[in-house]
């Protein structure tokens, strides 16, 4: 019965084409859409947790009660012995310290005296060690673009706009001023040796990144960070697995002191913790919103074919064929449909998908007034449920779309079928 | 010189009218005995200045010289980061000198809302620098004992929109005539900073204090910074190109 009914699929296409069609749209459609929800959020959670949180970080309590103040005079010492201390204890996290800082960015003119300035929020980041990661997670070779990237901690990137507003030149001297981490006035000058984008609206309107020494040399901050990140190597963070690394590092670091250590998750910082939770429900939810639609589409989709093919049901009740048989023929002709538009709209889906995985969609004229780390190319991820995910809408909703239909074959009385037949 | 002599007379005058506890003298001489305690025509300070950090406490030594009170230049003398940083201060402007950078910025806006050198006085502290009976309208609320010693209690109204601290309460000694404790609030009457004269020392038959607490009540668990006279002398002469912002780099 198989090859007979793909037999009749293939060569009657007017009652399989359209409904194939509509299958492989809905399924592509579902996929499309799952696949750039976790491409949205997987974007979101790598920028928040390179930029401003990592997966986990460590720092001091004191630090962590006011870390929106940034408050260096709370900083981490000895932060040499604590980054060795981390990376034996959790090998599967690679730690990196970071100094947070604020000031003012003043330029020269030709006699020093000052010809532009701007307040500034810079990152020390450690991007000259050998064995450093950051400049790789940062992607500051496709976001440096103009200029180089550091080569000495006496150098400085600044972002387009933070350059363009302050009206300077690859290679001027801007001189920071701020405050040590004891609270000392201090200048500093550096050089501008690059200028990046990080294509996130208006998050770098005021960014400059310097190598983590020479926010040290500038900050009096030697053997110092704010605080130390971790990331786990493949760069996807798991909430469950940063709640039980923090969990067990404050169990090992219990005690009053105030400079004593402690280590928050990606969730306990930037309220991230309701987008973490929103991120898990929200695939949920939307997928199965998406996934009804679909669904309802395809049932009517089942039920018109029903519809449509009365007067062939009546001819074959008429000529001795079972309720039984014919029900169970269109249901598996249905299944055979779903299965076919399933497997057409997947291949769509999923390439559709790795499209926009690995080029985006430029959404940066909407992102301009926005500040927060979202990339303003929105990118998809091919996820391993994309390749199945789609006969649920595909397979079962026609299947049961057809189901419904065929119910009014039992209905059909045998004395009524030639009358009907006649008209 | 002559003018000096008068000072020193008038100074001698008050203070030996007002000195008579029994008498109770009104705000305005109170305050014009202030001025006359804290001010002259110019001074060289060395001082030493103990900032308590969360942490730790840094002790950053530097020399002052002032023309009355528009015009100042610091030099800081210690720790070692600190040593070569100048501040000159001309009537409404301050520019700071970094050997670090060899840049002579000036300090405005909002910098000037940030802390000398991470104390708890801020760069608008330094600045005032008008006649308080110019920015105040001063009633003087009572007298009041404190470790034995009378003081009189003034209390210090704006009068003119720009400045700093909108009312104040001082504890004025009335032996020393210096206001031993200081209560500087906001409009809303929340209390911003407070200075309390830990010593007095006499100088030239003058009162002076040798060390002052300077708290800015806003920063929690501080203890505040204190500030410490370790040379003072009075009406040297100071050449006026001490005030110039090629001084800065010298």
């Amino acid at each position: 019965m198989f090859r007979f009914l793909l037999k009749g699929i293939w060569r009657d296409r007017s009652r399989s084409l359209f409904s194939v069609i509509i299958v492989a749209g809905s399924v592509a459609l579902v996929l499309i859409y799952r696949g750039l929800i976790a491409g949205v959020f997987d974007d979101m959670l790598r920028n928040t947790s390179v930029l401003l949180t990592g997966h986990t970080k460590v720092m001091t309590k004191a630090y962590a009660e006011e870390s929106e103040q940034m408050p260096n005079d709370l900083a981490l010492l000895g932060a040499d012995e604590i980054l060795a201390d981390l990376a034996e204890k959790y090998p599967d996290m690679f730690w990196s310290p970071r100094i947070m800082f604020g000031g003012l960015l003043d330029i020269p003119d030709e006699h020093g005296e000052t010809k532009t300035q701007g307040p500034m929020m810079a990152f020390g980041v450690d991007l000259l060690s050998a064995e450093s990661r950051q400049a790789e997670i940062w992607d500051l070779d496709v976001r440096v673009v103009a200029g180089r990237f550091i080569t000495d901690p006496d150098e400085i990137l600044l972002s387009v706009k933070f350059a363009q507003r302050l009206e300077v030149e690859l290679g001027e001297t801007a001189t920071f001023i701020g405050s040590t981490m004891n609270g000392a006035f201090t200048t500093h000058n550096f050089t501008i040796v690059g200028l990046f984008s990080l294509g996130m609206g208006n998050q770098d309107a005021s960014m400059a990144i310097v190598d983590i020494e020479g926010a040290r040399l500038a900050l009096d901050m030697q053997d110092a960070a704010s605080e130390i990140m971790g990331f786990w190597h493949n760069m996807r963070y798991d909430d469950e697995f940063a709640v039980a690394r923090k969990n067990e590092f404050i169990a090992a670091h219990t005690g009053d002191e105030i400079f004593g250590l402690t280590m928050l998750a990606l969730r306990d910082q930037n309220l991230m913790g309701a987008m973490v939770d929103f991120s898990k429900s929200a695939v949920l939810i939307i997928i199965s919103v998406f996934m009804a639609i679909v669904i309802v589409v395809l049932w009517n989709l089942g039920l018109m074919n029903g519809l449509r093919r009365y007067g062939e049901i009546g001819i074959r009740l008429a000529l001795g064929e079972s309720k039984g048989h014919v029900y169970r023929s269109m249901i598996m002709e249905a299944a055979m449909i779903g299965v076919i538009g399933t497997i057409i709209g997947s291949i769509i889906g999923v390439a559709l998908v790795y499209y926009l995985q690995e080029v985006g969609l430029d959404y940066s004229a909407a992102m301009e007034n926005i500040n927060y780390p979202m990339s303003s190319i929105m990118k998809g991820r091919v996820t391993p449920d994309l390749f199945y995910i789609g006969f649920i809408p595909g397979v079962f909703a026609t299947v049961l779309g057809t189901m419904l239909a065929g119910r009014g074959i039992y209905k059909r009385e045998m004395a009524q079928l030639f009358k009907e037949l006649e008209t | 010189m002559i003018k000096i002599l008068l000072n020193i007379t008038l100074l001698a005058l008050i203070v030996s009218v007002l000195s008579a506890q029994s008498v109770q003298p009104t705000a305005e001489e109170l305050i014009k005995a202030i001025d006359a305690n804290m001010s002259a025509e110019n001074q060289v300070i060395t001082s030493k200045m103990i900032v308590h950090g969360r942490r730790a406490s840094r002790t950053i030594e530097s020399r002052s010289w002032m023309v009355g009170n528009d015009m100042a230049f610091t030099e800081y003398l210690s720790p070692p980061r600190e040593a070569g940083t100048k501040m000159l201060k001309t009537k409404d402007k301050l520019w700071t000198y970094s050997p670090q950078t060899d840049r002579i910025i000036q300090i405005s806006g909002h910098m000037l809302r940030q802390s000398v050198m991470g104390s708890d006085m801020s760069y608008t502290d330094m600045m005032e620098d008008r006649p308080l009976l110019e920015m105040y309208d001063a009633t003087l609320e009572g007298s009041e004992m404190i470790d034995g010693r009378k003081h009189w209690i003034l209390y210090l109204d704006a009068k003119v929109d720009d400045v700093p601290y909108p009312k104040r309460r001082s504890w004025v000694d009335a032996e020393y005539l210096l206001p031993m404790k200081e209560e500087l609030y906001a409009k809303s009457g929340k209390l911003l900073k407070s200075a309390t004269i830990g010593e007095v020392m006499r100088v030239e038959g003058r009162w002076y204090p040798k060390s002052l607490n300077y708290k800015d009540e806003l920063k929690r668990n501080s203890k505040g910074t204190d500030w410490i006279i370790v040379t003072i002398e009075f009406d040297v002469d100071i050449p006026a190109s001490r005030f110039s912002k090629a001084a800065l780099r010298k």
